[in-house]
C-alpha cells in the first residue's frame, strides 16, 4: 500500500524533495495520517495555511488507496 | 495602390490592426467589439502585470486600469519588462501607461499611483469588468478576493515562488473564491525580494493570466475556474488541482465589510533587542514587543533607540534597515546597530 506524495513551493524546500513514495502500513491509511506524518518528519511550519489534495482534488478526506497521489500545497505570495 | 499595412497611427484601420485575431472564428468582428468594450483592472504592475498589460493592450482591450503604489527599482528590471534603466525612481503605473500607450494609442488607460486598500477597493473595482491580480503579497490577494466577491466581479489570480507559479480564476460565474482554496492566511509572507525569482516565471504566468482575461471577455474555451494550475519551470511539469466553492467561506465575506488581513509571526530569538523600521501597515507583524520606528520618523524619534546594547535593525528585505543604520550612524553616532541582512523572514521561528 503505497502513495506518492508531492511537495510544492516552500514545502518542497523544507522537505528537500519534490516527491516521495510513502508506505501506508508504516504511516497510517487516512489522509490526515499522511499529513501528520509529514508535518512531523520534516518539522513543517505554518501547517494551518497548507492545503492537501488527493489525486488532484482538494480537501479529500478519508482513507487512501494504493497508488493515490497526495499533494502538499502552500499558497504562493510573489508577483 | 495603397499599402494599408504600412500606414501608421490613425490611418491604420482597426480591422487591419486586429485582423489576425479577428480571423479566428471564435473571435471575429463581434469578439473584437467585446474586447474593445472591455474594462480590465490590473492590480500591481510588477512581474505579472507588465507582460499581461502588454498583451491586453495589443489585443485592443478598451480600457486598461493600471494600479501600483510603487516606483521602479533597479532590482525590478530583470523581470518587470516594461521598465528600463532610465525609469528607476519613476511611478510604475504612470511609466507603464506611457509605454503601453505608445504600443497601442487606440485604447484608454486609467492609472492609479496607489495601492488597493479597504477604503478604495470597492469603488475602483466597481468600474471594471475583470480584475487581474499582479500583486506580490497575500494581504492584497485576500483583499482583491473579498472586494471582487462583494462587487460580483471575476478575478484572474497568479502567484509565483522562485521557479514555480500558481494560476486560477476566482469568482467566475459563481465559481469558487480564493478563500475556498486557501481559507487561512499563512504566518510568513514570502515575497520575491526575500526569496529570489527567475525573471521569466512571472512572464509565463502573466501571459497565462492575459489569456484567461481574453477568454472571459470573449466567452470562449474553458476558463480556469475551480482549478489551480501549478507550473514548475525547472521540470516543465504542470499539475492541475480541482477544488469546489465553499459556501461558508463565501457567505462570511458577503456578510461582513472588507477587512485588513494580518499575519502575526513569532521571532526566533527573544533575547535580542529589535528595531522594526517598516511602515505600520507592513506584514508580518511580530507577536513579541519590538521597537517600531518607521524610516521617515527616525529623525524625530532616534532618542528612543538604546545606545548601550546591541540593537538588531530589520525591515522587509534588509535594504531599508541598512539605510536606516547608515543614517543613524552618520547623523547621531550610533555604534551598536546590527543589520538583519535577510529581513524579517530570516528572524522567524
Amino acid at each position: 500500500m503505497k502513495v506518492r506524495v508531492r511537495y510544492f513551493g516552500a514545502i518542497a524546500e523544507q522537505t528537500g524533495r519534490n516527491e516521495e513514495v510513502l508506505d501506508l502500513t508504516a504511516v497510517g491509511f487516512m489522509v490526515q495520517d499522511v499529513k501528520s506524518f509529514c508535518l512531523e518528519k520534516y518539522s513543517l511550519s505554518d501547517a494551518e495555511s497548507l492545503q492537501l489534495a488527493v489525486n488532484q482534488e482538494l480537501n479529500k478526506e478519508g482513507e487512501l488507496s494504493d497508488g493515490d497521489e497526495v499533494a502538499f500545497l502552500p499558497p504562493f505570495a510573489g508577483g | 495602390m495603397l499599402f494599408y499595412h504600412l500606414l501608421p497611427g490613425d490611418e491604420m484601420n482597426d480591422n487591419l490592426r486586429y485582423s489576425r485575431q479577428i480571423k479566428l472564428p471564435e473571435v471575429g468582428t463581434e469578439g473584437q467589439e467585446k474586447i474593445g468594450k472591455a474594462k480590465v483592472l490590473i492590480v500591481g504592475m510588477g512581474g505579472l502585470g507588465c507582460p499581461a498589460a502588454q498583451y491586453l493592450a495589443a489585443a485592443g482591450v478598451g480600457t486598461l486600469g493600471l494600479m501600483d503604489h510603487d516606483q521602479v527599482d533597479a532590482t525590478n528590471l530583470h523581470r518587470q519588462i516594461l521598465y528600463g534603466t532610465a525609469d528607476i525612481g519613476k511611478a510604475k503605473a504612470e511609466t507603464a501607461r506611457e509605454k503601453l500607450q505608445h504600443q497601442n494609442e487606440k485604447i484608454s488607460f486609467k492609472t492609479y499611483n496607489q495601492g488597493l486598500t479597504i477604503e478604495n477597493a470597492l469603488e475602483i473595482i466597481n468600474d471594471y469588468d475583470i480584475i487581474m491580480d499582479g500583486t506580490d503579497n497575500l494581504q492584497s490577494k485576500y483583499l482583491i478576493n473579498d472586494a471582487c466577491l462583494l462587487a460580483g466581479k471575476p478575478w484572474v489570480y497568479a502567484s509565483i515562488y522562485k521557479y514555480e507559479g500558481q494560476l486560477s480564476v476566482f469568482n467566475y460565474k459563481k465559481g469558487p473564491s480564493y478563500r475556498c482554496l486557501f481559507p487561512k492566511i499563512p504566518q510568513a509572507d514570502i515575497s520575491c525580494e526575500a526569496t529570489g525569482v527567475i525573471g521569466v516565471l512571472p512572464g509565463i504566468l502573466g501571459t497565462y493570466q492575459a489569456a484567461e482575461v481574453l477568454k472571459i471577455i470573449l466567452g470562449i474555451g474553458q476558463v480556469l475556474s475551480g482549478q489551480l494550475k501549478i507550473i514548475h519551470t525547472l521540470t516543465m511539469q504542470e499539475q492541475t488541482i480541482t477544488f469546489k466553492r465553499d459556501e461558508k467561506q463565501v457567505q462570511e465575506v458577503l456578510q461582513r465589510d472588507l477587512r485588513q488581513e494580518t499575519n502575526h509571526c513569532q521571532l526566533k530569538d527573544l533575547n535580542q533587542l529589535y528595531l522594526d523600521v517598516r511602515e505600520a501597515h507592513e506584514q508580518p507583524k511580530p507577536e513579541q514587543e519590538v521597537l517600531k520606528i518607521p524610516m521617515p520618523q527616525l529623525q524625530q524619534r532616534y532618542r528612543e533607540i538604546p545606545q548601550d546594547k546591541a540593537v538588531h535593525v530589520f525591515c522587509q528585505s534588509g535594504i531599508r534597515s541598512s539605510q536606516a543604520i547608515q543614517f543613524l550612524q552618520e547623523k547621531y553616532g550610533f555604534k551598536n546597530l546590527i543589520n538583519v541582512e535577510g529581513g524579517i523572514q530570516s528572524l522567524l521561528k
